[in-house]
């Protein structure tokens, strides 16, 4: 699971038996499901307080010190809050010795904190990973489900401090944030790639979407990071639509949610290993409107 | 009933036991540290490995956990087995040596060294309390928190737990609690105040397997004279 960034709690953000009873109920019943609503309920509160698992215990019937053990247990679930953007270096054995130990040193000075920390206005908190999985690329580090590769020292700053800005805002044609990816079925292993249609220069995404009485193509950029999107009929904005592979006919569905609107994400196999998952409801452009899972 | 073989000899036993309770209600001897009779079986010691299978497949588990099939060839005490075993003495040996617990089983096996790193844990992470306070007490106050080297014992948040009555069941089973008789020397790792020795039959004679299971062995008794 990639860290992401997570909203600060607001007013409405609190923690009561109502809320996390809607996650549980989600759930109830699956094997394993334990890991499930902890990730849901890490996901809409932004970490696993002392009351939240006081509740999923109280709700689900197991008893707290299983769920203490579970939450410990994994790395992605914290018990502390996370400020506002998570950076997570990569200390894997190939990023090491290609320098991830000064990458490091070099965030803890840049935000005064250590790792593992927060910093006291809420905006960083500085983890370190053993291995994402890219080791080629090494030193790799994620800010807020982004990955950048091959860091310098000088790099840095400026990582810093476009987190900080928002990647909505930093723009420009050669944004290293933006790469193109190729993808494919996660059940029959078929590349979707549109050689026929092209979006911003490189072949397009090409789907099957269903929404009402509506069956149709839905193309969209294989540009990670941008959002243009051609389909067949227009979906109306707001809804959540059924994605399907044009192969094999299976709908493209898995059990995660998107983070900002709860509409179930459409998984995608990335070539070269990993998956891309894709919020299906339209018009939803929350953080991770894509998010990328390079395992 | 489910029939198979313990150190060569063919035995059979009741359906659903497993290979330690089958070797234990024949006589056969497998020390155990986390095993107690009432809690689940958990696995974690590995004191009680025993050999399964034959050459060259033969391979170690842990007879705590392993169920007794049908046609299943055990022993309980080659040569192989002696040598893990003492190897998991040792290595508990250098976590825990103030436990009476754990020097009474080095004692028991000729355990005479210790060769890794001293630490002196207060906590071996058998399981046993935690197994003690879901399983008997009913209670699920205690659990194991994080994991690999921060693997710990305790309440959720280290926080005082509601449901513990403080009933002491979890410190009634702790091998690591009881202390031994020499602790005021507790940079020694060995007690060896009461060692027997090693089985002759494996060490000396060069047989593979051990030879008697008495405890203690006739032999290994005259030999000591």
């Amino acid at each position: 699971m990639v860290e992401r960034a997570v909203q600060p709690l607001k007013e409405n953000d609190e923690v009561t038996p109502e809320r996390i009873r809607k996650i549980i109920d989600k759930h109830e019943g699956a094997l394993g499901g334990l890991i499930a609503i902890l990730e849901g309920v890490q996901a809409q509160f932004g970490y696993l307080s002392e009351k939240a698992l006081g509740i999923v215990a109280q709700e689900t019937g197991r008893s707290l010190v299983d769920i203490y053990g579970a939450a410990t247990f994994y790395h992605s679930f914290t018990l502390k809050p996370r400020g506002k953007h998570v950076v997570s270096v990569c200390v894997g054995t190939a990023c090491h010795v290609r320098g991830a130990p000064a990458i490091v040193s070099e965030f803890q000075q840049r935000l005064g904190i250590e790792v593992d920390e927060t910093t006291e206005d809420k905006e960083f908190t500085l983890k370190t990973v053993n291995c994402l999985g890219a080791c080629a690329l090494g030193p790799v580090a994620v800010i807020d489900g982004r990955y950048f590769s091959k860091l310098k020292k000088s790099d840095v700053e400026k990582l810093r401090h476009d987190a900080q800005e928002g990647y909505d805002k930093a723009e420009g044609e050669e944004d290293p944030r933006i790469f193109p990816v190729d993808v494919g079925c996660p059940f029959c292993n078929h590349s979707f790639m549109d050689s026929g249609f092209y979006i911003n220069g490189r072949p397009s995404i090409r789907v099957t979407v269903s929404f009402g009485d509506k069956h149709g193509w839905f193309r969209m950029s294989s540009l990670y990071g941008r959002y243009d999107i051609f389909s067949e009929y227009d979906i109306p904005v707001d809804t959540v639509s059924h994605f399907f592979c044009p192969h094999c006919h299976a709908e493209l569905i898995g059990s995660w949610e998107c983070s900002s609107c709860e509409a179930p994400m459409v998984p995608m196999l990335v070539r070269g290993g990993g998956t891309i998952r894709i919020c299906s409801r339209s018009g939803c452009t929350g953080s991770d409107g894509h998010m990328l899972d390079l395992r | 009933m489910i029939n198979l073989t313990i150190n060569g000899l063919k035995v059979s036993i009741e359906d659903g036991s497993t290979v330690l309770e089958a070797a234990q209600f024949l006589g056969f001897p497998i020390p155990t540290l986390c095993h107690m009779e009432g809690l689940e079986p958990y696995g974690a010691c590995r004191l009680c490995l025993v050999e399964i299978g034959k050459a060259p497949n033969a391979k170690l588990v842990s007879s705590c956990t392993y169920p007794a099939q049908e046609g299943l060839v055990v022993r309980t005490a080659s040569s192989r087995v002696l040598k893990a075993r003492k190897m998991v003495i040792e290595l508990l040996l250098a976590s825990c040596p103030q436990s009476k617990v754990i020097q009474d089983i080095a004692a028991a096996h000729a355990v005479n060294q210790q060769r890794f790193k001293q630490e002196h844990e207060d906590c071996i992470l058998c399981g046993l309390c935690v197994r003690m306070c879901k399983e008997q007490m009913m209670a699920g106050a205690i659990g194991f928190r994080g994991r690999g080297e921060n693997r710990s014992l305790g309440t959720p948040f280290d926080a005082k737990s509601e449901e513990c009555r403080f009933c002491g069941g979890c410190m009634y089973v702790c091998p690591a609690c009881q202390l031994r008789c020499t602790f005021n020397e507790p940079e020694k790792a060995i007690c060896g105040g009461c060692q027997n020795l090693s089985p002759p039959c494996v060490e000396e004679e060069k047989f593979d397997d051990m030879m008697c299971y008495m405890s203690p062995c006739v032999a290994c008794e005259i030999d000591k004279s």
